[in-house]
């Protein structure tokens, strides 16, 4: 029993210390570091200053007093479901033709689709820059079918739209792959029975394939939505001045206009809505795989 | 008109026949039975009737009409799978109402009828489970109500019992045959069980790798096998070969091998060579001096015995050296008291047994 039991700790013992070291103890800092007073050259200012605390709710009042950032928050959860839509979208045909092909390509299929992670992200970004910039072919394709029905050209490359795809081709495989663990495992027997009960391709599909990968999706969805929210590269990368995110206008302020306070508060926000999506995300996901 | 007609039906994979030529019919209302040992095509068989298969030659007929043009979603029969394949997302309920669904059965109707099924197979408490909630037995049962709810023409019965114990089994199969006159369904049953096959068909094929190897009621095939396979597949026979020596009145004299001259009833069909069958309770066992009326009648020794609970089997050696089991039920008044090495002698009635050509 306490041997049981002294395993139990030494077991559990290091994450546990790991995670309150890098994890509950910065979220804490943070917390703190938001009800601070931004220090005269970034960072912070004295906590004990002028014989008083010095510590406010201001940068919180301030987040509600300008609806940019508001603005931004809700571009940017409009951005993140976009992204996990059309990722869905992407990934569940892919996902299901691994599962459909003979065994001996699956292995290489999936291969195909986690090994854009052997080169570097940023360089994988920017290459998009080539492929949407002006002189690329898919600009002057677009242009020109833009052009047939009598339109303005139009620049694909700085745009909100250059943000989503380059979001949706990073993350895509996030959601590939846990699509593929669900629908690997069921069983071919259940579309046979729902065909012999009388349901036609789309009614198999609905009924048994995509209820079945509910959890799968929701997986996914989770992989590929809160990473969105906080992504700064592809919005710096691929976006115009007008397509910040939040996770821009929280790296703005620790680097760029080094309001300590106020990224704070930003970082803050996210991680409740994060929290909040994922809470939501989870007891989707429960009530689901509890029959699965 | 038979509801279901097979016409030479054959699949072949890779040059192989799985099925090979199989014609028969099957009548409305009729609990009909597939038997024979794995691999003998059963399973190609049901596949190719509800369509997941298709014939390499041949017709599958329903009401005269071929279902070769109809894909499975529209074929009016259900099948009942080995596995089962319940839905395990749904409950009993929306499992049992998936083909209602599917037909657009208008939902209050759909309720009702899914209440009733469940009250039939004796599920009505366990609606709201999920299949993982289940015993094997229940899961059967809601595989057996989705299969009946849509009241299709023919429900077709993949070893739907293998995958119970013997209990539950006995249970299923008392049940099964009662749910079938209820709902006057036809069913095709498949099974590799020789006892299952008997006790709950109207009639059986048996099967052997992939051809038909004699169709009839359980007493026809049981009591007058045509061929040694279905002898030997069907129950415990003694089979020896045997000879035709001499036709006479009613009955004949054979030569059998290690037995001598024997008497047996006649057979119609002419041929010289074959074998002689005889199940173990038509041989009877005597004391070695006992006198008997039985015209076949051979000295040997008692060298084996298995008691069963119900009945005993014993293992005989003949003086020739050839060995033959016979049965008697333990409740029998005359059952003697042998121990192994005991002379005893065996004997049965010369209209016992059967003649068949190889
Ligand atoms: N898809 C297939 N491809 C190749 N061979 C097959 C296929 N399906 C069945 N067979 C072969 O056809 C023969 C009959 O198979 P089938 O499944 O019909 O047997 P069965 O009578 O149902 O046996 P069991 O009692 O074991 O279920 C077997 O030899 C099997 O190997
Ligand atoms: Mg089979």
């Amino acid at each position: 029993m306490t041997r049981e039991r002294l395993t139990r700790w030494l077991v559990a013992g290091p994450p546990f210390v790991f995670m309150v070291v890098f994890f509950v103890l910065p979220a804490l800092i943070m917390v703190a570091a938001s009800f601070r007073i931004p220090g005269e050259h970034g960072g912070l200012a004295p906590l004990h200053e002028h014989g008083a605390w010095q510590l406010t709710p201001e940068t919180y009042a301030f987040f509600f007093s300008d609806f940019i950032y508001t603005e931004i928050f809700l571009k940017s959860f409009l951005v993140a479901a976009l992204t996990t839509f059309l990722c869905i979208l992407m990934a569940y045909p892919l996902a299901l033709l691994i599962t459909r092909v003979p065994k001996r390509f699956r292995d290489v299929m999936i291969l195909l689709v986690v090994l854009p992670f052997a080169s570097n992200f940023l360089i994988r970004v920017y290459a998009w820059m080539i492929i949407l910039g002006p002189q690329g072919a898919l600009s002057a394709a677009v242009n020109r079918v833009a052009g047939a029905f009598g339109l303005e050209p139009v620049a694909l490359l700085f745009s909100p739209v250059a943000v989503v795809v380059g979001m949706v081709y990073v993350h895509l495989p996030f959601m590939v792959l846990p699509l593929y663990t669900n629908l690997e495992k069921h069983d071919p027997l259940l579309l046979d029975a729902a065909q012999d009960l009388g349901a036609n391709a789309w009614q198999r599909f609905w009924r048994v394939t995509w209820s079945l990968s509910l959890p799968g999706v929701y997986a996914g969805s989770a992989l590929v939505f809160i990473p969105v929210l906080g992504m700064f590269a592809v919005p710096d990368i691929l976006g115009g001045t007008g397509d910040i995110l939040i996770g821009n206008l929280i790296k703005e302020q620790f680097l760029g206009t080094r309001d300590w306070p106020f990224g704070s508060t930003l970082s803050i926000m996210l991680t409740l809505m994060v929290l909040a999506s994922a809470a939501l995300a989870m007891r989707l996901a429960r009530r689901s795989l509890a029959h699965a | 008109m038979a509801l279901l007609e097979l016409r030479h039906l054959t699949r072949r994979f890779g040059g192989i026949a799985a099925v090979d030529d199989v014609s028969l019919g099957i009548e409305a209302g009729e609990f009909f039975t597939l038997l024979g040992p794995s691999g003998c095509g059963k399973t190609t068989i049901l596949r190719m009737v509800a369509g997941f298969d298709l014939p390499d030659g041949g017709a599958i007929l329903l009401d005269g009409h071929s279902l070769a043009d109809i894909p499975p979603e529209k074929r009016p029969l259900h099948t009942v799978f080995q596995s089962y394949a319940l839905f395990p997302h749904l409950s009993v309920a929306d499992n049992v109402g998936f083909p209602l669904r599917m037909a657009r059965v208008p939902a209050a109707e759909a309720r009702r009828r899914v209440a009733d099924m469940l009250d039939t197979v004796h599920l009505a408490d366990k609606a709201d489970a999920y299949p993982h909630e289940l015993s094997g037995g229940q899961k059967q049962r809601v595989a057996l109500a989705r299969g009946l709810v849509g009241k299709p023409r023919l429900l077709l019965l993949d070893e739907p019992l293998g995958a119970l114990d013997h209990k539950l089994r006995s249970a299923m199969q008392s049940e099964l045959i009662a749910l079938q006159r209820n709902v006057g369904i036809t069913f095709i049953f498949v099974t590799h069980s020789q006892p299952e096959a008997l006790a709950l068909s109207h009639r059986i094929a048996v099967m052997n790798a992939g051809r038909i190897e004699q169709l009839g009621t359980p007493a026809e095939i049981y009591g007058h096998p045509r061929n040694r396979f279905v002898a030997d597949f069907i129950g415990d026979i003694n089979l020896f070969d045997a000879e035709i020596v001499e036709r006479a009145q009613g009955t004949l004299q054979f030569a059998v091998a290690g037995l001598g001259h024997i008497v047996a009833p006649t057979v119609d069909s002419p041929g010289r060579r074959g074998v002689f069958a005889i199940r173990p309770e038509q041989v009877h066992i005597i004391a070695a001096d006992a006198p008997t009326e039985l015209p076949n009648r051979f000295p040997g020794t008692l060298r084996e015995f298995l008691y069963v609970g119900d009945v005993t089997t014993y293992q005989v050696e003949l003086d020739s050296g050839v060995r033959i089991q016979a049965l008697l039920p333990n409740a029998a008044p005359a059952r003697p008291q042998l121990a192994a090495g005991a002379r005893v002698a065996v004997a049965w009635a010369g209209d016992a047994g059967l003649f068949l050509h190889d």
